[in-house]
Parts: C-alpha cells; sequence; structure tokens
C-alpha cells in the first residue's frame, strides 16, 4: 500500500508498504495488519473508538474510490493480491 | 555555562531555538513535525531533556511525540485519547446538546516530580494523565463527570468561537494535591484531591457576553499564570478584563488599570518578581491585533492595576499580529528572560526583564505557543 508523506514520516518508512494479510483481503484487515506493524499509525486513518475513516482521507485502488465501501469488501482482484497498491490519499485543501 | 532552550509550537511545525546564558547568539532547530500543527512543546522540570509536544492535522488527527535528548529526536507515544465512560453531552453553538468530541491537544503540563507523569489539556474539554512518559492516557474523568461539584455544570458548558479547550494547566508546587485548570469558555477550576473532585472558581469574573455576567461556569478565560513561589496567588487574562486571585481562586478581583485594552490572550508572571506581571493587549473584539498597530508588551510590577508598555526593540508601527494564550514564557536566569510568538512568525526575547526586545526569528509560521527550559 502508498501512504501520504506524512504518515510514511511518521511510521519512518520509504515508498509502498508490503504487508501480509489473510484472505479475503479486506480495507478493514490491510489497516489492521498495517496498524500492527506500524503502532504509531492508530488514530492517523482510522478514528479511535468508532474505527471509521478520518474524514479528509480517501481509499483507492486499481482507479476505484473506495472510501464509501464497507471495510468489510474485497479489495479489487488486483490490489489484492499486490499487483497494484492500496493507496490512502489526503483530501486536497488550502493552508 | 547556562544556557536555554526556547520551545515553539507553530501552525506548520516545531522549533527548538537554543542560546547561552547571554541569550544573544541563537541557533534554530527544525521545523519537527513539518506541515502538523504542533499546539505545545514542553519539557519536563524532573528532566530538562525529556520534552513532550502536542502534533495534530485535520487529515491525521492527534499524534503525541517524546523526545529524551532536548529536541534532537523524537519518537511517537500514546495518542488515545478516549473519555472516560459515556462521554456526554455539552451545549453547542446553537444550544442543543452536543456530544464530547476529542480533536485535539492544546496544553502539556509535564509533572513536577516525576518525568514520566504528564497532563494533557483537549478539546473538547478534558484533563488526560499519563504516568508511562505519554503511552497510556487516562482521563481525570470527576471534571466533567459524577461526584464532582461540576458534574450538574459541565453539560451547560459551551465553546468559545476557538473551540472547547482546555489550555491553562497550573499544578501547585507546594501541595501535590492542587491544580489549576482553564476553560474555554467555561471558566477556571480547581481540585484538591488530585483531580479526583473540582470546584468552578470564577466568583468575581464579570462576563456582559454571557446571560449572567456573574455565573458560576460560562466565562471565557484566555490563560492563567502563577508564580511557584506562591501557588496561592493566581494571575488571569480573560476575554476582557486582568484578574487576580489572592485565595487560590476562591475569589478574583479586576487589576487591568490603565492598560489600552484589557482584552488579550497571554500572560505570564517574572521568575523572582512575583508581583511582576507581563502582558500583551490586543485590540477586539474581532480585530485581534495591537491597538494602533503597536506591538507593545505591558509589564506591572505592582501585581496589577498600574502597567508601563514595554517598547523597545518590538515594532511600533504597522504590525498587525497576534499573540495567542500559550506563546509567552520567562526563563529563570538571574535577570528574567521574557519570550512571546505571534501570529505573524516572530518569536521575541528580552534578556533584561522586558526593558528590550529583539526577534531570535521572524519568519516561521504562526506562533501557537511558546515555552522557555532554563538549563544549568
Amino acid at each position: 500500500m502508498i501512504l501520504p508523506q506524512h504518515l510514511r514520516t511518521l511510521a519512518g518508512v520509504d515508498g509502498e508498504v508490503a504487508l501480509e494479510v489473510a484472505v479475503p483481503v479486506t480495507v478493514r484487515r490491510v489497516l489492521d495488519a498495517l496498524e500492527a506493524q506500524h503502532p504509531m499509525l492508530r488514530g492517523t486513518i482510522r478514528e479511535y473508538g468508532s474505527g471509521e475513516r478520518r474524514a479528509f482521507l480517501r481509499f483507492f485502488a486499481c482507479e476505484e474510490d473506495l472510501s464509501h465501501e464497507s471495510m468489510d469488501a474485497e479489495l479489487p482482484r488486483e490490489a489484492a493480491e499486490g499487483n497494484e497498491p492500496l493507496l490512502i490519499i489526503g483530501a486536497i485543501a488550502g493552508g | 555555562m547556562s544556557g536555554v532552550r526556547v520551545l515553539v509550537g507553530t501552525k506548520k511545525g516545531g522549533f527548538v531555538l537554543s542560546a547561552d546564558g547571554t541569550r544573544k547568539d541563537w541557533t534554530v532547530s527544525g521545523p519537527f513535525f513539518a506541515g502538523w500543527e504542533v499546539y505545545h512543546v514542553k519539557g519536563s522540570p524532573v528532566d530538562p531533556n525529556r520534552l513532550y509536544a502536542s502534533q495534530s492535522s485535520g487529515w491525521f488527527g492527534q499524534v503525541i511525540q517524546r523526545s529524551d535528548d532536548g529536541g534532537a529526536t523524537w519518537a511517537p507515544v500514546g495518542n488515545k485519547f478516549a473519555y472516560e465512560g459515556v462521554p456526554g453531552t455539552h451545549q453547542w453553538y446553537d444550544g442543543t446538546a452536543h456530544p464530547w468530541e476529542f480533536k485535539r491537544v492544546w496544553h502539556l503540563e509535564p509533572s513536577l516530580t516525576d518525568a514520566e507523569t504528564v497532563f494533557a489539556g483537549v478539546e473538547d474539554a478534558a484533563l488526560f494523565k499519563s504516568t508511562d512518559g505519554g503511552d497510556n492516557w487516562l482521563e481525570l474523568a470527576g471534571l466533567r463527570g459524577e461526584g464532582s461539584g461540576c458534574s450538574t455544570l459541565a453539560p451547560q458548558w459551551q465553546p468559545g468561537a476557538g473551540g472547547m479547550c482546555l489550555h491553562s494547566i497550573l499544578l501547585d508546587p507546594a501541595n501535590a494535591d492542587r491544580m489549576y485548570i482553564a476553560i474555554s469558555a467555561a471558566g477556571a477550576f480547581r481540585t484538591d484531591d488530585g483531580g479526583l473532585n473540582w470546584k468552578p472558581i470564577n466568583k468575581g469574573l464579570v462576563s456582559n457576553m454571557i446571560p449572567n455576567p456573574t455565573a458560576e461556569v460560562g466565562h471565557c478565560v484566555h490563560h492563567v499564570a502563577m508564580h511557584p513561589s506562591r501557588p496561592d496567588v493566581l494571575f488571569m487574562q480573560k476575554h476582557w478584563d486582568v484578574m487576580r486571585s489572592d485565595d487560590a481562586g476562591d475569589s478574583w478581583k479586576e487589576v487591568s488599570g490603565n492598560l489600552p485594552t484589557d482584552f488579550g490572550f497571554a500572560i505570564d508572571v517574572h521568575a523572582h518578581e512575583p508581583e511582576t506581571l507581563y502582558v500583551v493587549p490586543i485590540k477586539s473584539d474581532s480585530e485581534h491585533f495591537p491597538p494602533e498597530g503597536k506591538l507593545r508588551v505591558y509589564r506591572s510590577r505592582s501585581g496589577g492595576h498600574e502597567w508601563e508598555g514595554l517598547t523597545k526593540g518590538l515594532p511600533q508601527k504597522d504590525c498587525y499580529v497576534n499573540v495567542l494564550r500559550d506563546a509567552m514564557a520567562v526563563d529563570t536566569l538571574d535577570e528574567c528572560g521574557v519570550y512571546f510568538g505571534t501570529t505573524g512568525g516572530q518569536v521575541y526575547a528580552s534578556a533584561d526583564a522586558g526593558e528590550n526586545w529583539a526577534p531570535i526569528v521572524r519568519d516561521l509560521p504562526a506562533v501557537l505557543s511558546v515555552e522557555v527550559q532554563t538549563l544549568a
């Protein structure tokens, strides 16, 4: 998966993050694996408590916007197999 | 040789400004956490190399950072601020009940006796405590909850325009069980049992922008300061009025005196003269810049009432910056140093208690907070 630059800095990673995720591969499982590998990212992508996506972030994969899909929906096959990244994108904003 | 370390939080990162005891030549380090809002950075009085920083972002939420080497390197620690039990509600701007929602940490106050213990004042207003260096946080829920003198009052609290933030935390050096906090726009509160129970301490405050100007809660306190040698004497910059209490907040009297305006945000006390105060008057209600475009620190050597403007080295024309509530601090060197930061990105320092000023830096992002460590 690919994180926004600020979260790459926070987690101390460069480029893509490779994760082992059991099938069926879902956004929730990817984020669970990401947070287990990089605990400092907890609360920065999903809200504590509700577990919901933070409002100004979006989840993209295979040219699809998955942000409003269930976090338990399977990722597109190319993303689930690791051929395409799951992208976390910060909303564009000024200031 | 002694020195000072100025910890600066800005809208786009944190900075550490360092100098020896002469406070003439400065080294600027940073930005740390570039691009994030750094509301506050503060060091432990027990271990000056232990720093805590509040880093937040509208995209990614709250992160707490800890340094064990005076700010050279940092590591993220715990960022889970969960309200105790059912969060409850407070008043929203339209008068309806609104659930308590965590937004950010405004202020970090390290313990006076233990480097691993630190308090966090947050928005929506609550007080949290960590006893493991920031890894885990628990709410001191008595401030809002059952069993407290505030339990019937918290649902009445209502945010000001800047949000309902707990922005001031003062620890009593003479009494480990006593602590003061202040919330915008609820008022000031005190605990005498280590945070289990709290009481509002707003008697004497008069706020004409609320329905009952002398209400028990609802006052827009901007900042509270104390001299460590006299922890029962408090000084407050309110939305309007500079106030003083000589009885640990049980009652307040106005000491605005001859200030050009009694509105402002920052207030602090000289390190060696408990009756010497500093404020930065700001024009309001909506302008929030210095009167007449002249940036002036006002000093009272009499605990209030009589104030003198300090201007040497500060811009005296065309200056339209603000000085926010946590953006002033003093060092404890023999000749007390005074520091403040502006929303224009300047950090000014005076090495002679306010007589003369010079900018340490001129072009930082908008300054949110300034703290100073005096190093042996």
